[in-house]
């Protein structure tokens, strides 16, 4: 068993020289956190199937809320995950390269490896970022009914495509009264303000005959059902708010669960990613130092493999449950 | 040190000369997965999608299955349980296999009961 690399020198069987799992403490350890961290991610996606499984009618399509690429207009669902799918199981490639050149203790080829998973990870992390940026701005923008229901819009003209708030709303200009600490309650901080308001988006919709309310029901082709113009006309008397973008709160995709979820299974998922660079490059830094030359063996590329390798995986059970399935 | 590497995978039908080649091998097999799930992802065969296994669509069946095949070579390859102890390794793999079967199993059940109380019962969701 040359391939994994065992630290201890003790050789009586009384002494602890036994080793059933032929496996250092370390690399144990690091495979407990690994199985318990698993769990921590599983109980996420569970969560995430429970919930969905409960509004199993009305939730939001994935194809229909990550379409954008970065520098590139249009609508190309799926791309830019698959993208960063793509550059995770690379950088996984180079990690596990790494540690096969650590066996053949070659100190530079180690260097090397380790630097360009470390950017891929980098490179990674950037795209959630910007992933998070481009889900929180939003995208067509969408009323919010009292019971919390989201509007979306559509035009019957053009294939029942979404139309954006802007593209029909008409222009009211209207006094605002601006929150102020003395006048109001003294730690409530004004509200966000939406682009268009409530009042202007319903008056353009009376104006624009085309134009039609896509609810958040799923309909027996797997698409979101749209409502005739009358029906949509009575629905839209249900509205009570704007809603731009996306938070913890509301939701213009559709349920706000999808986007509770997305940011914490993608926030965690995405910390551990961070997290994992951190570590590679103390790695990396102790690897360019020589510590594990002089020490003999480079378990420690080892076991913080395994950790990126982990990353990698929970990631292709996101990617499977968030934006596949 | 390569000799003490495990270099045959799919059950021995594909053999590699060094554990590098392996890792490239195994790459290429997961990329090409990748590939066949966003193709599918974006076409959506309705063959596919009009097919219902165990109350879900089949499309989702292939999605989790190839997803379950990409984990098992990224474990046994990249996170080389291939190389492991077979006792470590199915203490490591079997343990979380069965709590989340047990988990999905439970929370999946309820979640599909609490479905059909909204669904008949006199609650009120869309206003």
């Amino acid at each position: 068993m040359n391939s994994t690399v065992t630290t201890g020198t003790e050789t009586s069987v009384w002494g602890g020289g036994n080793q059933p799992l032929g496996a250092s403490y370390g690399k144990m350890m690091m495979w407990f956190f690994l199985v318990s961290d698993a769990l921590t991610f599983s109980g996420f996606l569970a969560a995430y199937g429970f919930s969905r499984f409960k509004f199993i009618e009305t939730w939001p399509i994935a194809d229909e809320v990550f379409t954008h690429v970065p520098f590139f207009h249009g609508n190309y669902p799926m791309i830019y995950v698959a993208f960063m799918t793509f550059i995770l199981i690379m950088s996984s490639v180079t990690m596990v390269l790494a540690v096969d050149a650590g066996h053949k203790m070659k100190k530079n080829a180690v260097t090397w490896y380790m630097f360009a998973t470390v950017i891929g990870g980098i490179i990674f992390v950037g795209s959630q970022a910007w992933e998070w940026g481009t889900f929180i701005k939003g995208d067509f923008g969408a009323l919010e009914t009292k019971g919390g229901r989201i509007l979306q819009f559509v035009d019957a003209t053009d294939n029942e495509k979404r139309v954006a708030l802007s593209e029909f709303a008409t222009s009211i200009p209207s006094e605002r009264t601006v929150h102020e600490r003395k006048n109001g309650v003294w730690f409530y901080d004004e509200a966000t303000r939406t682009s268009v308001s409530l009042n202007e988006v319903v008056e353009g919709f009376k104006a624009n005959p085309n134009v039609l309310i896509r609810t958040e029901l799923i309909n027996e082709e797997g698409k979101k059902t749209v409502l005739d113009r009358k029906a949509s006309l009575a629905k839209l008397a249900d509205a009570t708010q704007v809603v731009e973008g996306a938070n913890l709160v509301h939701n213009e995709y559709g349920s706000r669960l999808f986007a509770d979820f997305f940011f914490f299974i993608t926030g965690f998922h995405g910390f551990h990613v961070f997290s994992g660079v951190v570590i590679n490059i103390i790695i990396w830094f102790n690897v360019i130092l020589g510590t594990y030359e002089r020490r003999g063996h480079y378990e420690m590329v080892e076991k913080v493999g395994l950790y990126w390798h982990f990353v990698d995986l929970v990631w292709v059970f996101v990617f499977t449950f968030f934006y596949l399935v | 040190m390569a000799d003490g590497h495990k270099l045959e995978i799919f059950r021995g039908l594909v053999k590699f000369k060094s554990n590098t080649q392996k890792i490239w091998g195994v790459l290429a097999f997961l990329t090409l997965i990748t590939a066949v799930e966003v193709v599918l992802g974006i076409i959506k065969p309705e063959s596919l999608t009009d097919t219902y296994v165990l109350g879900m669509k089949l499309i989702n069946w292939v999605f989790i299955i190839l997803t379950l095949v990409k984990a098992y070579y990224i474990a046994w390859d990249f996170m080389h349980l291939r190389d492991e102890k077979s006792a470590l390794r199915r203490a490591i793999v079997w343990t979380p296999i069965f709590l989340v079967i047990y988990l999905t199993f439970i929370l999946l059940v309820e979640a599909d009961y609490i479905y059909n109380v909204y669904k008949e019962g006199f609650v009120g969701w869309n206003f």
